[in-house]
Protein backbone atom coordinates (compact mmCIF):
# COMPACT_ATOMS: atom_id res chain seq x y z
CA UNK A 1 0.00 0.00 0.00
CA UNK A 2 1.38 3.16 -1.27
CA UNK A 3 2.15 5.95 1.49
CA UNK A 4 -0.32 8.25 0.95
CA UNK A 5 -3.14 6.06 1.44
CA UNK A 6 -1.60 4.92 4.64
CA UNK A 7 -1.20 8.66 5.87
CA UNK A 8 -4.71 8.96 5.08
CA UNK A 9 -5.88 6.05 7.32
CA UNK A 10 -3.67 7.52 10.37
CA UNK A 11 -4.75 11.28 9.74
CA UNK A 12 -8.81 10.03 9.61
CA UNK A 13 -8.25 7.61 12.58
CA UNK A 14 -6.56 10.40 14.70
CA UNK A 15 -10.08 12.20 14.27
CA UNK A 16 -12.12 9.26 15.32
CA UNK A 17 -9.92 8.33 18.06
CA UNK A 18 -10.48 11.69 19.51
CA UNK A 19 -13.54 12.22 18.71
CA UNK A 20 -15.34 8.89 20.18
CA UNK A 21 -14.11 9.81 23.50
CA UNK A 22 -14.26 13.33 23.53
CA UNK A 23 -17.18 12.89 26.00
CA UNK A 24 -16.06 10.10 28.50
CA UNK A 25 -18.19 10.62 32.05
CA UNK A 26 -15.27 10.09 34.72
CA UNK A 27 -16.56 7.16 36.59
CA UNK A 28 -15.66 5.43 32.93
CA UNK A 29 -12.01 6.60 32.82
CA UNK A 30 -10.77 3.17 34.31
CA UNK A 31 -12.76 1.02 32.48
CA UNK A 32 -12.02 2.60 29.59
CA UNK A 33 -8.41 2.58 29.61
CA UNK A 34 -8.58 -0.84 30.11
CA UNK A 35 -10.74 -1.15 26.82
CA UNK A 36 -8.71 0.93 25.05
CA UNK A 37 -5.82 -0.96 26.49
CA UNK A 38 -7.31 -4.54 25.25
CA UNK A 39 -7.52 -2.84 21.48
CA UNK A 40 -3.79 -2.48 21.36
CA UNK A 41 -2.97 -6.41 22.06
CA UNK A 42 -3.95 -6.73 18.49
CA UNK A 43 -0.45 -6.52 17.92
CA UNK A 44 -0.99 -9.98 18.13
CA UNK A 45 -2.11 -10.22 14.31
CA UNK A 46 1.53 -8.73 13.80
CA UNK A 47 3.47 -11.50 16.26
CA UNK A 48 1.11 -14.66 14.35
CA UNK A 49 2.51 -12.89 10.48
CA UNK A 50 6.37 -12.91 11.91
CA UNK A 51 6.08 -16.28 13.95
CA UNK A 52 4.63 -17.79 10.70
CA UNK A 53 7.34 -15.91 8.14
CA UNK A 54 9.90 -16.65 10.91
CA UNK A 55 12.89 -18.64 9.35
CA UNK A 56 15.53 -19.42 12.10
CA UNK A 57 14.78 -20.98 14.87
CA UNK A 58 15.97 -18.04 17.31
CA UNK A 59 13.44 -15.72 15.26
CA UNK A 60 10.56 -17.60 15.92
CA UNK A 61 11.73 -17.95 19.26
CA UNK A 62 11.58 -14.61 19.86
CA UNK A 63 8.35 -14.19 17.74
CA UNK A 64 6.67 -16.75 19.80
CA UNK A 65 7.60 -14.92 23.38
CA UNK A 66 5.79 -11.63 21.10
CA UNK A 67 2.91 -13.87 20.54
CA UNK A 68 2.61 -15.21 23.88
CA UNK A 69 2.96 -11.35 25.33
CA UNK A 70 0.01 -10.08 22.73
CA UNK A 71 -2.22 -12.94 23.75
CA UNK A 72 -2.13 -11.73 27.30
CA UNK A 73 -2.42 -8.20 26.12
CA UNK A 74 -5.34 -8.94 24.00
CA UNK A 75 -7.52 -11.98 25.72
CA UNK A 76 -6.60 -10.57 29.32
CA UNK A 77 -7.74 -6.96 28.35
CA UNK A 78 -11.14 -7.63 26.99
CA UNK A 79 -11.82 -9.97 30.10
CA UNK A 80 -10.13 -7.60 33.11
CA UNK A 81 -12.71 -4.57 31.33
CA UNK A 82 -16.07 -6.97 31.71
CA UNK A 83 -14.78 -7.71 35.01
CA UNK A 84 -14.79 -3.86 36.36
CA UNK A 85 -17.80 -3.43 34.01
CA UNK A 86 -19.41 -6.71 35.53
CA UNK A 87 -18.74 -4.37 38.89
CA UNK A 88 -19.62 -1.31 37.71
CA UNK A 89 -23.13 -2.32 36.50
CA UNK A 90 -23.74 -4.24 39.82
CA UNK A 91 -23.54 -1.57 41.91
CA UNK A 92 -25.70 1.10 40.11
CA UNK A 93 -29.02 -0.45 41.11
CA UNK A 94 -27.85 -1.27 45.06
CA UNK A 95 -27.10 2.69 44.99
CA UNK A 96 -30.10 3.34 43.54
CA UNK A 97 -31.81 1.11 46.34
CA UNK A 98 -29.81 3.02 49.16
CA UNK A 99 -30.63 6.25 47.91
CA UNK A 100 -34.68 4.89 47.92
CA UNK A 101 -34.54 3.96 51.22
CA UNK A 102 -33.24 7.27 52.84
CA UNK B 1 -3.12 -21.03 4.79
CA UNK B 2 -4.65 -18.91 2.57
CA UNK B 3 -8.88 -18.84 1.86
CA UNK B 4 -9.42 -15.21 1.83
CA UNK B 5 -8.61 -13.22 -1.12
CA UNK B 6 -7.23 -9.89 -0.67
CA UNK B 7 -9.95 -7.97 -1.07
CA UNK B 8 -12.20 -9.94 1.56
CA UNK B 9 -9.50 -9.87 4.26
CA UNK B 10 -9.32 -5.45 3.86
CA UNK B 11 -13.27 -5.88 3.92
CA UNK B 12 -13.12 -7.99 6.88
CA UNK B 13 -9.78 -6.03 8.64
CA UNK B 14 -12.28 -3.12 8.13
CA UNK B 15 -14.85 -4.93 10.07
CA UNK B 16 -12.83 -5.45 12.83
CA UNK B 17 -11.92 -1.54 12.77
CA UNK B 18 -15.41 -0.77 13.13
CA UNK B 19 -15.51 -3.13 15.80
CA UNK B 20 -12.76 -0.66 17.59
CA UNK B 21 -14.62 2.37 17.04
CA UNK B 22 -17.67 1.00 18.38
CA UNK B 23 -16.10 -0.67 21.31
CA UNK B 24 -14.55 2.71 22.38
CA UNK B 25 -17.65 4.65 22.05
CA UNK B 26 -19.88 2.02 23.70
CA UNK B 27 -17.21 1.97 26.54
CA UNK B 28 -17.66 6.12 27.10
CA UNK B 29 -21.03 5.84 28.16
CA UNK B 30 -22.39 3.50 31.05
CA UNK B 31 -25.27 1.93 29.59
CA UNK B 32 -23.43 0.52 26.77
CA UNK B 33 -19.98 0.12 28.22
CA UNK B 34 -20.48 -4.11 28.62
CA UNK B 35 -22.13 -4.20 25.40
CA UNK B 36 -19.20 -2.05 23.69
CA UNK B 37 -16.40 -4.41 25.52
CA UNK B 38 -17.71 -7.25 23.93
CA UNK B 39 -17.99 -5.53 20.20
CA UNK B 40 -14.61 -4.62 20.90
CA UNK B 41 -13.70 -8.48 21.52
CA UNK B 42 -15.42 -9.72 18.76
CA UNK B 43 -13.36 -7.42 16.46
CA UNK B 44 -10.38 -8.69 18.09
CA UNK B 45 -11.85 -12.73 17.41
CA UNK B 46 -12.34 -11.99 14.11
CA UNK B 47 -9.00 -10.31 13.10
CA UNK B 48 -7.43 -13.42 14.31
CA UNK B 49 -9.41 -15.58 12.12
CA UNK B 50 -9.14 -13.11 9.29
CA UNK B 51 -4.82 -13.68 10.07
CA UNK B 52 -4.88 -17.16 9.96
CA UNK B 53 -7.20 -17.25 6.59
CA UNK B 54 -5.30 -14.64 4.85
CA UNK B 55 -1.88 -15.57 5.18
CA UNK B 56 0.82 -18.19 4.25
CA UNK B 57 2.02 -19.40 8.07
CA UNK B 58 5.00 -21.80 9.04
CA UNK B 59 4.72 -23.36 12.68
CA UNK B 60 0.81 -22.97 12.99
CA UNK B 61 0.53 -25.43 15.53
CA UNK B 62 3.19 -24.03 17.98
CA UNK B 63 1.69 -20.30 17.02
CA UNK B 64 -1.96 -22.09 18.41
CA UNK B 65 -0.40 -23.75 20.93
CA UNK B 66 1.38 -20.49 22.40
CA UNK B 67 -1.77 -18.30 21.80
CA UNK B 68 -3.54 -21.03 23.79
CA UNK B 69 -1.20 -20.53 26.99
CA UNK B 70 -1.29 -17.36 26.88
CA UNK B 71 -4.89 -17.39 27.18
CA UNK B 72 -4.97 -20.12 30.16
CA UNK B 73 -2.14 -17.66 31.90
CA UNK B 74 -4.36 -14.48 31.24
CA UNK B 75 -8.06 -15.69 31.51
CA UNK B 76 -7.81 -16.63 35.47
CA UNK B 77 -5.08 -13.61 36.48
CA UNK B 78 -8.48 -11.31 35.23
CA UNK B 79 -11.04 -13.42 37.08
CA UNK B 80 -9.36 -13.91 40.29
CA UNK B 81 -7.55 -10.59 40.23
CA UNK B 82 -9.33 -8.31 43.47
CA UNK B 83 -10.88 -5.26 42.40
CA UNK B 84 -8.59 -2.90 43.94
CA UNK B 85 -5.76 -4.39 41.90
CA UNK B 86 -7.18 -4.10 38.82
CA UNK B 87 -5.24 -0.93 37.52
CA UNK B 88 -2.15 -2.96 38.06
CA UNK B 89 -3.46 -5.39 36.27
CA UNK B 90 -3.96 -3.37 33.22
CA UNK B 91 -0.27 -1.26 33.61
CA UNK B 92 0.90 -5.51 32.99
CA UNK B 93 -0.93 -5.87 30.18
CA UNK B 94 -0.39 -2.66 28.91
CA UNK B 95 3.32 -3.31 29.41
CA UNK B 96 3.77 -6.84 27.35
CA UNK B 97 1.70 -5.51 24.68
CA UNK B 98 4.17 -2.68 23.87
CA UNK B 99 6.41 -4.93 24.70
CA UNK B 100 5.16 -7.42 21.82
CA UNK B 101 5.09 -4.47 19.44
CA UNK B 102 9.01 -4.04 20.29
CA UNK B 103 9.95 -7.24 19.21
CA UNK B 104 7.56 -7.58 16.01
CA UNK B 105 9.52 -4.30 15.22
CA UNK B 106 12.91 -5.84 15.62
CA UNK B 107 12.20 -9.19 13.71
CA UNK B 108 10.48 -7.21 10.86
CA UNK B 109 13.70 -4.80 10.45
CA UNK B 110 16.15 -7.21 8.32
CA UNK B 111 13.14 -7.65 5.94
CA UNK B 112 12.09 -3.65 5.38
CA UNK B 113 15.71 -2.44 5.67
CA UNK B 114 15.71 -0.56 2.47
CA UNK B 115 12.40 1.30 2.97
CA UNK B 116 13.36 4.62 4.97
CA UNK B 117 10.17 5.19 6.14
CA UNK B 118 9.49 1.49 7.36
CA UNK B 119 12.95 1.73 9.43
CA UNK B 120 11.85 4.99 10.78
CA UNK B 121 8.70 3.05 12.45
CA UNK B 122 10.67 0.42 13.62
CA UNK B 123 12.88 3.11 15.31
CA UNK B 124 10.15 4.52 16.69
CA UNK B 125 8.59 0.94 17.61
CA UNK B 126 11.53 -0.25 19.33
CA UNK B 127 12.05 3.01 21.41
CA UNK B 128 8.62 3.86 22.53
CA UNK B 129 7.53 -0.34 22.93
CA UNK B 130 10.44 -0.44 25.32
CA UNK B 131 9.60 2.90 27.39
CA UNK B 132 6.19 1.33 27.77
CA UNK B 133 7.07 -2.08 28.78
CA UNK B 134 9.98 -0.66 31.21
CA UNK B 135 7.85 2.04 32.46
CA UNK B 136 4.34 -0.15 32.63
CA UNK B 137 6.34 -2.72 35.02
CA UNK B 138 7.87 0.19 37.24
CA UNK B 139 3.79 1.57 37.60
CA UNK B 140 3.43 -2.56 38.50
CA UNK B 141 5.59 -2.46 41.11
CA UNK B 142 4.45 1.06 42.35
CA UNK B 143 0.87 -0.08 42.28
CA UNK B 144 1.67 -3.64 44.04
CA UNK B 145 3.81 -2.30 46.60
CA UNK B 146 7.00 -4.07 45.85
CA UNK B 147 8.64 -1.05 45.44
CA UNK B 148 7.59 2.56 47.55
CA UNK B 149 4.70 4.39 45.88
CA UNK B 150 6.40 7.88 46.60
CA UNK B 151 8.49 9.66 43.86
CA UNK B 152 12.36 8.13 44.02
CA UNK B 153 14.43 11.11 42.53
CA UNK B 154 17.95 10.35 43.32
CA UNK B 155 20.69 12.75 43.05
CA UNK B 156 21.19 14.02 39.03
CA UNK B 157 18.34 12.44 38.56
CA UNK B 158 17.41 14.83 35.74
CA UNK B 159 20.58 14.83 34.20
CA UNK B 160 21.03 10.65 33.78
CA UNK B 161 17.27 11.00 32.15
CA UNK B 162 18.37 13.86 30.04
CA UNK B 163 21.68 11.80 29.18
CA UNK B 164 19.46 8.41 28.50
CA UNK B 165 17.18 10.64 25.98
CA UNK B 166 19.47 11.78 24.19
CA UNK B 167 21.05 8.93 23.74
CA UNK B 168 18.09 7.10 22.90
CA UNK B 169 17.25 9.54 20.38
CA UNK B 170 21.23 9.45 18.76
CA UNK B 171 20.73 5.55 19.00
CA UNK B 172 17.49 6.09 16.70
CA UNK B 173 19.13 8.15 14.31
CA UNK B 174 21.85 5.66 13.98
CA UNK B 175 19.28 3.05 13.52
CA UNK B 176 17.60 5.27 10.57
CA UNK B 177 20.51 5.86 9.17
CA UNK B 178 22.04 2.60 8.73
CA UNK B 179 19.52 0.58 9.90
CA UNK B 180 21.73 -2.31 11.50
CA UNK B 181 20.35 -4.25 13.92
CA UNK B 182 22.84 -3.40 16.46
CA UNK B 183 21.63 0.17 16.84
CA UNK B 184 18.08 -1.47 17.40
CA UNK B 185 19.88 -3.61 20.17
CA UNK B 186 21.17 -0.34 21.87
CA UNK B 187 17.75 1.37 21.41
CA UNK B 188 15.86 -1.39 22.65
CA UNK B 189 17.96 -1.53 26.07
CA UNK B 190 18.10 2.73 26.19
CA UNK B 191 14.60 3.04 25.93
CA UNK B 192 13.38 0.53 28.82
CA UNK B 193 16.09 2.52 30.69
CA UNK B 194 13.87 5.60 30.17
CA UNK B 195 10.87 3.63 30.85
CA UNK B 196 12.26 3.10 34.20
CA UNK B 197 13.93 6.69 35.18
CA UNK B 198 10.95 8.84 33.93
CA UNK B 199 8.43 6.63 35.89
CA UNK B 200 10.75 5.77 39.03
CA UNK B 201 9.42 9.98 40.14
CA UNK B 202 6.29 9.61 39.86
CA UNK B 203 4.05 9.88 43.03
CA UNK B 204 1.38 6.97 43.76
CA UNK B 205 -1.34 9.34 43.16
CA UNK B 206 -0.30 9.72 39.91
CA UNK B 207 0.33 7.02 38.81
CA UNK B 208 -3.11 5.62 36.92
CA UNK B 209 -2.35 8.50 34.85
CA UNK B 210 1.25 7.57 33.65
CA UNK B 211 -0.40 3.84 32.91
CA UNK B 212 -3.36 5.91 30.62
CA UNK B 213 -0.18 8.05 29.40
CA UNK B 214 2.00 4.62 28.47
CA UNK B 215 -1.42 3.03 27.06
CA UNK B 216 -1.63 5.73 24.56
CA UNK B 217 2.14 5.15 23.74
CA UNK B 218 1.28 1.50 23.31
CA UNK B 219 -1.52 2.22 20.74
CA UNK B 220 0.80 4.42 18.67
CA UNK B 221 3.80 1.29 18.46
CA UNK B 222 0.87 -0.92 17.40
CA UNK B 223 -0.02 2.15 14.69
CA UNK B 224 3.76 2.29 13.57
CA UNK B 225 4.26 -1.81 13.71
CA UNK B 226 1.31 -1.30 11.25
CA UNK B 227 3.10 0.87 8.71
CA UNK B 228 6.37 -1.83 9.08
CA UNK B 229 3.63 -4.84 8.14
CA UNK B 230 1.97 -3.00 5.10
CA UNK B 231 -1.10 -3.94 7.89
CA UNK B 232 -4.21 -1.41 7.87
CA UNK B 233 -6.24 -2.96 10.52
CA UNK B 234 -2.84 -2.38 13.10
CA UNK B 235 -2.29 1.24 11.89
CA UNK B 236 -6.28 1.91 12.43
CA UNK B 237 -6.35 0.18 15.78
CA UNK B 238 -3.15 1.65 16.89
CA UNK B 239 -3.46 5.25 16.25
CA UNK B 240 -7.44 5.16 17.56
CA UNK B 241 -5.74 3.53 21.28
CA UNK B 242 -3.23 6.45 20.38
CA UNK B 243 -5.19 9.14 19.81
CA UNK B 244 -8.23 8.48 22.28
CA UNK B 245 -5.61 7.03 25.11
CA UNK B 246 -4.31 10.89 24.51
CA UNK B 247 -7.62 12.77 24.85
CA UNK B 248 -8.21 10.30 28.16
CA UNK B 249 -5.17 10.95 29.98
CA UNK B 250 -5.62 14.58 29.69
CA UNK B 251 -9.32 14.00 31.31
CA UNK B 252 -7.96 11.73 33.81
CA UNK B 253 -5.23 14.41 34.82
CA UNK B 254 -7.48 17.78 35.19
CA UNK B 255 -10.63 15.31 37.16
CA UNK B 256 -7.63 15.07 39.53
CA UNK B 257 -6.49 18.94 39.01
CA UNK B 258 -2.93 17.66 37.65
CA UNK B 259 -1.39 18.35 34.55
CA UNK B 260 0.59 15.84 32.63
CA UNK B 261 3.75 17.08 32.66
CA UNK B 262 3.55 18.31 36.65
CA UNK B 263 2.77 14.07 36.88
CA UNK B 264 5.56 13.49 35.02
CA UNK B 265 8.56 16.10 35.89
CA UNK B 266 6.77 17.30 39.41
CA UNK B 267 8.70 15.46 41.82
CA UNK B 268 11.68 17.43 40.31
CA UNK B 269 10.20 20.78 40.91
CA UNK B 270 8.62 19.41 44.50
CA UNK B 271 5.02 19.76 42.89
CA UNK B 272 4.51 15.82 42.75
CA UNK B 273 1.53 14.05 44.66
CA UNK B 274 3.33 12.32 47.99
CA UNK B 275 1.47 9.26 47.09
Amino acid sequence: MDAITLLTFFVLSVFVGFEVVSKVSSTLHTPLMSGANAIHGIILVGAVIVAGQAESIPVLVVALIAVLLATVNLVGGFVVTDRMLEMFGGRTPAAKVREESK
Amino acid sequence: MIVLSPEWTAVLYLVAAVCFILALKGLSSPKSARRGNLIGAFGALLAMVVVFLSTELDNMLLILGVIALGTVIAVPASRMVKMTQMPQLVALFNGVGGGAAALVALLELPLVADELGAVIAVAFTVLVGAVSFSGSAITFAKLQELMPTRPIVFPGAPIVISLVALGSLASAVWLVLTADPTAAYVLLALGTALGVLVVLPVGGADVPIVISLLNAFTGLTVAASGLVLGNTLLLVAGTLVGASGTILTRAMASAMGRSVTGTLFGAFRGGSTAG
